[in-house]
Order: structure tokens, then sequence, then C-alpha cells
């Protein structure tokens, strides 16, 4: 089987400057890479012209609720959901039920991906601690084995400072970083949208930014303490930024992620008291989301994760305080940060940057093109304008508040293995 | 106008407009016979999802004297208490053709929800701490009696502005017609940015109520899940008790107001209370006028 990409820009920052091309694909594997224009007896053709073609984006922090909630989403729509936004790699976060914290569950996440998946690869980041309760620690040795690629709680964030020394000294025995979600859950507590202004105007409980940089201190300073990596999750305000990079030039290894809704959109838009506005870390204010651009710019922000987070439109659509917290993000990730590129904010090239960075943090093979390597691709029409469309996604939830955004940019094919996952059609 | 959902999406001609027509009713309110038929055949329906005694009992009220049937809906009755959802509850009551549906709720925006959902006029009757525009038009009236104006007053706020929906309501209004309001309470209690609505903030009362014409004071909140903005009862009413000596600050002939219920020896003392400028009764009956108003603009009325 040949697939021929040609005509198209191929953005592939970590090997050199972008140029116009053409990329043979044979039996799963790039097999030639050039300039201008490249033959293929009986290749199927993909004309690329005006596209932009990249290495296959990677979605570092997804909510695919499978076991247990599969009528938010299963392993497999997760995955065709991730095909559909240009990702040909997802990590998934382990609060499903049972939590991703034994063998048994970790296999059956791995297996079903491997075995009934679509090619986009699933690498599960496994709990770091027993049911996700911040007690004891999981059995990080055993879930390595079954395919973690790195531990974290997630959105229940360990409090006990003591078990978050051993989950990371632990861990790193077994090459795996802990990865923070980082909130200080009793400023959080009882919080429905930031602490700002808007709250006030809305009456809502608020959710203080200092909370988030409290715990993002903490896990740096701790990383900074024992000499390892941490990986923060979706940062999303300027005093994350800034602990940030104060650790960054102390030489701490510690990577950071923030997610399209916080580069998007603000606390004031909680005043249509829409439950999709609800997510945790919650929006924040305009102050936080020009930082987070500028931190995105300037390679202070490492990467984009979606923090893909399904939830049944019945679970949403109830009072604000009772509704879960969280929206869908894999099918709007690629046009909601490409306006950046349009607006000038960012190069291309930082675009696919951001988008393939996760692969150098848990060290997974990818984020490149190159001749031998996994075909793993992911074309982009940077112009094509459309309207975004709950109802067309292949997610099984439709919790966004960006539906009916025009937006400009967009997933045209997605590539994994060499296998095509998804095409747009016009 | 269709729904009432809170003071801050209206105008000052508007909220006016609403307190002049009070003025009729209340005179209906002061007759023998304090019924008329205005609103004769429509259906209202009062869906209080948290406590409320006050509020409730005023727009029953109010509906029973325009002529209104009214229904009362207490949550531990309903098909909440059974696991249905609020909107499904909501959709079952919207089949049943009401006209008004007046909420109270403990989750703020859910009167916002409610008018998305079904078709008939929503009034919030108190959304979290977000608003209760009801409270904040009876407040008004009130000072208008009293002081013949909503310009120009100088308004002390004082307690729990955070979790209060009156204030947020009354500061919305008040400073919409003109007046200085002040707010008072401890640091805890001042939610963040609120100088933004217009008002000036202290954590002195004195310098609140220094000068002031109009003196609320607010509900002390029992302890919330995010705990407790005050040391205890007593430390607070040390420091923030409305009583002679802090009134004494206050113009001569200041009023004093609370919303209700209040907690007597903790914000406001009894004397100061039962005494000559509370006027807290008065806002009570102005509730009933106010609230016979708002059905009424909102409904149509027969003869309008
Ligand atoms: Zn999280």
């Amino acid at each position: 089987m040949k697939l021929l990409i040609k005509n198209g820009t191929i953005v592939n920052p970590k090997a050199g400057k972008s140029f116009v091309g053409s990329i043979l694909v044979e039996n799963g594997k790039i097999t030639k890479i050039a300039k201008g224009d490249l033959t293929a007896d009986g290749a199927e053709t993909v004309n690329a012209a005006g596209m932009i073609v990249t290495p296959g984006l990677i979605d570092l922090h997804v909510h695919f609720r499978d076991p247990g909630f599969e009528e938010k989403e299963d392993i497999l729509t997760g995955l065709e959901a991730a095909a559909a936004g240009g990702f040909t790699a997802v990590c998934t976060m382990p609060n499903t039920s049972p939590a991703c914290d034994n063998i048994g569950t970790i296999e059956y996440q791995t297996k079903k991906a491997a075995k009934q998946g679509n090619g986009v690869r699933l690498y599960p980041i496994a709990a770091a601690s027993k049911g996700l309760k911040g007690e004891t620690m999981a059995p990080i040795g055993e879930l390595k084995e079954g395919g973690a690629i790195a531990i974290s709680d997630d959105g229940k964030p360990i409090t006990d400072s003591s078990l978050l020394q051993r989950v990371m000294q632990y861990a790193s025995s077994f090459g795996l970083m802990y990865v923070s979600h980082s909130e200080d859950t009793y400023l959080s507590k009882g919080g429905q949208m930031n602490e700002s202004y808007f709250s006030t105007l809305y009456g809502m409980q608020g959710i203080p930014a200092v909370g988030e940089a409290l715990s993002v201190a903490r896990e740096c300073l701790m990383a900074q303490y024992l000499g390892l990596p941490v990986h923060i999750c979706h940062v999303s305000t300027k005093m994350s930024l800034d602990l940030i990079a104060y650790f960054k030039a102390q030489g701490v290894k510690v990577t950071a992620e923030t997610a399209p809704h916080y580069l998007s959109l603000t606390d004031e838009a909680v005043g249509s008291y829409d439950t999709n506005t609800k997510v945790n870390p919650p929006l924040r204010s305009e102050e936080d989301r020009q930082a987070l651009i500028a931190a995105v710019k300037s390679g202070l922000i490492d990467a984009i994760a979606t923090d893909h987070a399904p939830h049944h439109e019945r679970d949403k659509n109830v009072e604000f305080n009772t509704a879960p917290s969280g929206m869908v993000g894999l099918e709007t990730a690629v046009p909601l940060v490409y306006k950046l590129v349009h607006d000038k904010q960012i190069t291309i090239e930082r675009f696919v940057e951001l988008f393939t960075a996760g692969y150098g943090i848990f060290g997974l093979e990818g984020g490149v093109l190159t001749e031998g390597g996994r075909a793993d691709i992911t074309l982009i029409d940077p112009e094509y304008q459309w309207t975004i469309d709950k109802n067309m996604f292949r997610s099984k939830s439709r919790n966004t508040p960006f539906h009916g955004f025009h937006v400009k940019g967009a997933v045209f094919r997605t590539i994994a293995g060499g296998k095509t996952v998804f095409t747009r059609a016009y | 106008m269709k729904h009432l959902l809170g003071i801050e999406n209206l105008n000052r001609d508007q909220i006016m407009h609403i307190l002049e027509t009070a003025v009729s009713f209340e005179e209906i309110n002061q007759r023998q016979i304090k019924k008329v038929p205005t609103l004769k055949g429509l259906s209202v329906i009062n869906f209080f999802a948290e406590p409320s005694t006050r509020t409730r009992m005023s727009f029953e009220v109010a509906e029973k004297r325009l002529s209104a049937d009214s229904y009362n809906i207490a949550v531990s009755g309903s098909a909440i208490t059974k696991g249905e959802t609020l909107s499904d509850t909501a959709l079952n009551l919207q089949a049943m053709a009401p006209d008004c549906l007046i909420i109270r709720h403990a989750v703020s925006g859910t009167p916002h929800m409610l008018a998305q959902i079904m078709d008939c006029s929503i009034i919030n009757a108190g959304d979290g701490f977000h608003e209760h525009p009801t409270q904040a038009l009876l407040d008004a009236y009130t000072i208008q009696k009293k002081k013949g104006r909503l310009d120009g007053l100088k308004v002390a706020l004082m307690g729990d502005i955070a979790h209060s929906r009156v204030a947020r309501s009354n500061i919305h209004l008040l400073t919409k017609t003109g007046s200085h309001v002040t707010v008072a309470g401890p640091a805890t209690m001042i939610p963040k940015d609120i100088k933004k609505l217009g008002v000036e903030v202290t954590y002195d009362p004195k310098e609140a109520v220094k000068d002031a014409d109009i003196v609320m004071m607010l509900r002390i909140q029992e302890e919330r899940e995010s705990g407790l903005m005050y040391p205890d009862r007593r430390e607070y009413a040390k420091f923030f008790c409305l009583d002679e000596k802090l009134l004494s600050y206050a113009k001569p002939d200041a009023t004093v107001m609370h919303p209700g219920p209040a907690n007597r020896g903790v914000e406001i003392d009894d004397n100061i209370m039962d005494g000559d400028r509370s006027v807290i009764l008065e806002q009570v009956a102005n509730g009933v006028a106010v609230r016979m108003a708002v059905l009424y603009l909102l409904l149509g009325g027969s003869n309008s």
C-alpha cells in the first residue's frame, strides 16, 4: 500500500526548515521525503497544495471514560475523535471506573486500542495512588509493564506532600514521570469559576488563581529537591507561568501544557450560565489568557493538550453547581489554536512544536517526519473556514462551549501508521 | 419585558416604571377588600427550591390579590427529591402551561436556565448569591417612599456582601438610579473587584455609616462549604453589629433596612431593629405591592 502526498508545505521543525515537497508512504513507514515533486507507481495520491503537512499530532491529556463511563466516551470513539482532530497519539488519564491503577484495567485499555482501534496510538497515564485516593501508591512498576507512560492522579491532586515525594521517587526508579494537575483543593472547594470580577458579578463561588500557583510551586520545588522532572498539566494562570519560568531558569526539568480553551475564552463566558463553560481549572481572566498566549509563543509553555473531558448532555443539563467540569476538545483544538497563527502570534512551526512536544516530554516515538520512520502525518488546511458543529463530532459527547464558532483552519486528513484514519469531507 | 431575572440587565427607566406601577397596587393593599381581578385566569407557580417564608408568602399574597391561580411546589414534596432533574421538572411544569414561574434556587443562574427551557415568564426570587431582583425593587420602593428619591443618597450596605444576592441586586439598582453605595464588612466578606460595580469599599463600619441616608444590613450566613467567613458570632457582633453607637455616625434621619430574616444581636441590635428608624416591616409590606406590579407588568394584566 502506497500513499503519495504532494505539493504540501512540509512543516517538520525538528528536521529543519519548512518547504513545499512530497512524502511517500509505504507499508506504514515514510520511505521518501523530497523537496518538490515525487512520483510513485500505484500510489494513492493526495494533492496537498495549500496544505500544511506535519508530523502526526499528540494530545497528552485526554479522558476516554473507558471502562466505566462508556456512555460519555469509549476508547474507540475517543480514538475516532482524536483522528478527526488531527491526532495520531493520545495520552489517557486514569480516572476511569475502575481507575487505571491496576494491571487489568491498563491492559484492557491498551489491548482494546490496539486490537479494535483505528490506528491512533493510545498511551495510558496511570494512577499515582490506589483508587486515585491520594493515600497509598499504586503499583507503579507493574503499571509501567502494562504500558503506562507516566503517572498522575489528575483531577484528584495529591494533597499529602509526603505521598507526592514518594510517588515521584518511586516512579523515577521505573523511568516514569509524575504529571501534576495543580490545584489546592482547599481553595477550590465549592468553587464554580475563576475568582474575579466576573464571579462577583455572576454570584458564583470563585476558584482563586493562587490555588493553582501554590500547587505548581510545590510540585516544582519537589522536582528541584529530588532532581526529577515534573510535567504540569493545563496551566491556566499567569501566576503559574511566572513560577514555571522561575523554575525553568533554575534548571528544574519542568514542562508545561495549556489547553486551547484557556487561549480562546475567559471567565466572562461563564455569564451565559452554560454548564459547558465549566471546566477545571476554570476559564481565567483576560490577563491570564494574554499571558498564556505569550508563553505559548515564547516556549515557556511546551505543549498544547486538550484535556478532552466528555460528559453526556444529561450530566451537563443541570444546575451549574451540579454539573461536572470539563469540555470535549479533540475536534476543536487545531482550529482554535491555529487562530494564533492567523493572528501572527505564533509561526506555523511553533504551532507544530506545540502539538508534537508531547512525544518528547514522555519519550515516545514521533513528532518528526523522517525517512524510515512511522508514517504518522497530519494534513491541515489553514485557510478552510467552517463553523464548529457539535453534532458532527466523532466523540460520543457534545459538551463544548465552541458550538457555532466560526473558525479558519481545519484538519484535512490524518494518517496513522500509514493508514488514513480521517479525511474531511468538504 | 418577559422575564425578571435580575436588576443587572434593567435600565433606570424600567426600574422606575416598576416602582411607579407599584404605587397603585399599594393602594389596593390598603383597601378593605384587597383583591382585584387583574390576573384572573392566569396561573402562577411558586417553585421554592430553598427555604423561604417571607418571599414565598409575599409572592403568594401578591398573586392572590391579583386573582391569579397560584400553585406552590416545595422541594421536599417534589420530584426533585425522587431524582428527577430540574430540567425535566421544568418541562413537566411547562406541559401544564403556566403563565409564570417564580423560582428560588440555591444555584446562581438557575432562573436563566429555566428561562431557556420554558415558555412562560420567569421571575427570579433569588438565585444563589447572584440576584434577588424583587427584593432590590421593594427596597428601592421603600427608600423612595421614605426619602422621596433614589438618586444622590448615601447608602451603607453591610455584612456578607460576597454571599449575598440582595447585595448584588441592590448595588445594581442603586448605582443605576444615581445613589452612592459603600459596602462594608470584614475583608472575607467583600468579593473580588466589587469596586468595578461602582461601589466604595471599607472594612470599617463607622466609615461606611458616616453621613449615610440609608443603612442596609445583611444577614450573616451560616457556615459554607468553603468555611466560615468570621471567627464566631460574638466576635462579629463586637465589630460589625449595627447598634446605637454605630448608627450615631449616620445622618440623624437615617433609615435602617434589613431584608430579613435577621439575626438579632449579631448583625443588628434589637433596639435598632425595633426602633423608629427601622423600616424592616414596611419593607415586607411594600414587597407585596412591588411583586404585584412585577406580575402585572410581566403577565400583561387584563387591561393592558
Ligand atoms: Zn486535570
